[in-house]
């Protein structure tokens, strides 16, 4: 497991840097650049600048330069935010994010498997389809529609919950963008759990367990579940990557200070410091969860466990 | 004459029958309409009896045998009457037949190659049989199970305790599976073409342990089989399906060297036999009928050699042609 590990890990290196270099070359490429809207500076200031911030070299040796520094785990300072660099932008962005990315794909979790589960248990009567249609509707309605009606009627016409902010991660701050971010995610675990559910009980070893004479709670539990729910671990990487990419639109919406508002400032400013910063860190938390995922994946199904 | 859904026990035995079945029927509900899978099986079946069970594919073999153990699919149902020792089983409730699958009656699937649960170790689904019904410790458990995969000539059990289905061969498998229908040593065992996954070796040995197993335990064995040789080295009795229903049941000896029913003699004739070369070896041309609209006389005239008027519109009951020998069929004499 280990070896299946490091080697894995190993192979996310090269991964990692193309992220890295594709992320740094395409920002150069766009048009404009960090101090197009500062117009009132003297040529001769922004000419510093760009000299400060290595913008007057030639893109490979700025690549090289930029590299080398990420070696030494510096991301740099931000453009934008003139005081801070990057890494302790991110120190602030990461753990809003992380929590309510976190969070979201919990509550996806749980609500996506209870409500396929439930379907599966009740196939062909009106209340799967009833679920089944509104996981299909939840899955259709983009976030940007869904946060701003859910703000509409949970914040402005029942007065219920802010309408934006974090306040410190606060319980009555995090419902709305929380819902927003996992319905999606909801939609597609409901419709995954109730496919494999239904598909592994007619499998040949539920006849099997069932003829041995064990409770059908038993056979659900010990024979099904762990079958039931490989799907759901391998959906597990592009789940977590939709969050990332949810949530970026999300913080926006409900104007939360985590990484997605960082990444979206830093590409609006062409701050290419602080975008890169944002990218490699959810480049590397993909290519992590996804490991986790095939962890896991391996621990449940022994056919493609490795020594 | 004698209703078919009366038909007596082919061989008068001491005792009451372990297993007694009547008047049996299956039917599934599909998009395309009702399929009959079993209409109107009896039998009985007696400790230490080993009956047989021959027919074409589809007709009805393992569904019956499903129906009575109540694991008919959800599209299922089942009618008629299943005593086993004594007690009503058929469409009881599932506590009833909790206690009765895999310590009365067990059964060894046709598909047992996918019958094991992959992502358990074997000798947990082993042990979870003897857990669940006799309520043994897990030594206890273990030791018995590791007896039963030996019986089965499993080589080096103990390491293969530890190891999960994928990492066994088929035959192997289907070994597994016959161990774990041993377990319990149950009253009624059901095996379903036990040994069509098996080479040639392998199949004798286990066709050797049912052998011992009908002679020296009270276990009564139902043999579900296409291959006439074995039911010749095996059963007692033999019941042969056609379209869902019995259409002759007899004694083994009886059936083979005096076959009443064109169906099973056309059966015959496709044996292979070592006095015939392989290139005479036949199937009965034509197919069998649809199940879901089966014609109302004898469900074999329409491929039937001696088929006659009637047989196109009555259909023929279960009767007695001689002591102990019932067939289905309006020919009187067996030419
Ligand atoms: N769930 C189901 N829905 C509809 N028809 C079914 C279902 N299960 C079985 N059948 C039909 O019931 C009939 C009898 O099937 P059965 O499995 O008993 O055949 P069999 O005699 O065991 O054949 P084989 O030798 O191939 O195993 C078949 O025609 C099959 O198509
Ligand atoms: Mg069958």
């Amino acid at each position: 497991m280990l070896s299946f590990i490091s080697r894995r890990l190993l192979t996310a290196v090269p991964t990692l840097f193309v992220v890295i270099a594709g992320a740094f070359f395409l920002m150069r490429a766009a048009p404009g650049g960090p101090f197009d809207a500062d117009a009132q500076l003297e040529p001769e200031v922004i000419d510093n600048l760009r000299a400060a911030y290595d913008l007057d070299r030639p893109v490979i040796e700025q690549f090289v330069r930029y590299m080398a520094r990420l070696a030494r785990g510096d991301f740099g300072p931000s453009i934008t935010y003139a005081d801070y660099s990057v890494t302790e932008l991110l120190a602030i962005g990461l753990p809003v994010s992380l929590k309510l990315g976190g969070v979201a794909i919990l509550v996806a979790l749980a609500v996506g498997c209870l409500l396929g589960i439930f379907a599966a248990l009740n196939r062909n009567r009106w209340i799967d389809y009833v679920t089944m249609t509104v996981a299909m509707t939840g899955f259709a309605v983009p976030a940007f529609v869904v946060a701003p009606v859910l703000t509409l009627i949970f914040g402005l016409y029942l007065k219920l919950l802010p309408i934006s902010g974090w306040n410190d991660g606060a319980l009555s701050n995090m419902i709305l963008p929380v819902i927003a971010l996992a319905l999606p995610q909801i939609a597609i675990l409901s419709r995954l759990t109730r496919g494999s559910m239904l598909e592994v009980m007619r499998a040949n070893y539920i006849r099997t367990a069932r003829a041995k004479g064990l409770p059908e709670y038993k056979v659900v539990a010990s024979h099904a579940l762990k079958a039931v729910s490989l799907p759901l671990v391998s959906y597990l990487g592009p789940a977590i990557a939709g969050i990332m990419t949810g949530s970026v639109i999300i913080e926006q919406i409900f104007g939360l200070p985590g990484m997605g508002r960082y990444f979206i400032q830093g590409a609006l400013n062409r701050d290419y410091p602080l975008v890169m910063g944002t990218v490699i860190v959810y480049a590397t938390a993909i290519i992590l969860l996804n490991l986790l995922a095939d962890v896991i994946y391996g621990y449940l199904d022994p056919r493609v466990r490795r020594e | 004459m004698m209703a078919e859904t009366t038909a007596r026990p082919v061989r008068a035995q001491g005792g009451e029958p372990v297993l007694q079945c009547r008047d049996l029927n299956v039917h599934f509900q599909t998009g395309e309409g009702r399929i009959s899978a079993v209409n109107g099986v009896s039998f009985d079946l007696h400790r230490g009896q080993c009956l047989g069970i021959v027919g074409e594919s589809g007709s009805g073999k393992s569904q019956t045998f499903l129906a009575i153990l109540g694991l008919l699919a959800s599209n299922g149902h089942a009618t008629g009457s299943v005593v086993l020792n004594g007690e009503e089983i058929l469409n009881t409730s599932r506590r009833k037949l909790n206690a009765i699958r895999g310590e009365k009656m067990a059964i060894v699937f046709q598909d047992s190659i996918t019958g094991l649960t992959p992502h358990k170790r074997i000798g947990e689904q082993l042990c979870e049989v003897l857990t669940q019904h006799r309520g043994m410790s897990r030594s206890e458990a273990r030791s018995r199970a590791l007896e039963m995969l030996e019986l089965v000539r499993i080589p080096e059990p103990a390491r293969r305790f530890r190891m999960y289905p994928h990492e066994f061969s088929g035959g192997m498998r289907q070994r597994v599976m016959i161990a774990q229908a041993l377990l319990c040593q149950p009253d009624v065992l059901i095996a379903d073409e036990p040994t069509t996954a098996l080479d040639v070796t392998v199949q004798a040995q286990i066709l050797k342990l049912f052998k011992g197993l009908a002679d020296h335990t009270d276990t009564a064995l139902v043999m579900i089989t296409h291959d006439l040789g074995v039911v010749a080295g095996l059963c007692d009795e033999v019941m042969v399906m056609y379209a869902g229903r019995a259409i002759e049941q007899a004694s083994v000896d009886s059936l083979f060297y005096d076959p009443r029913h064109p169906y099973t003699r056309g059966l015959l004739a496709c044996m292979p036999r070592a006095d015939r070369d392989s290139e005479s070896l036949t199937a009965i041309p034509g197919q069998p009928p649809d199940l879901s609209e089966l014609p109302p006389g004898c469900a074999y005239a329409p491929r039937c050699p001696q088929a006659f008027d009637r047989c196109l519109t009555e259909r023929p009951s279960l009767d007695l042609a001689v002591e102990g020998h019932l067939k289905a069929c309006h020919l009187e004499n067996a030419p």
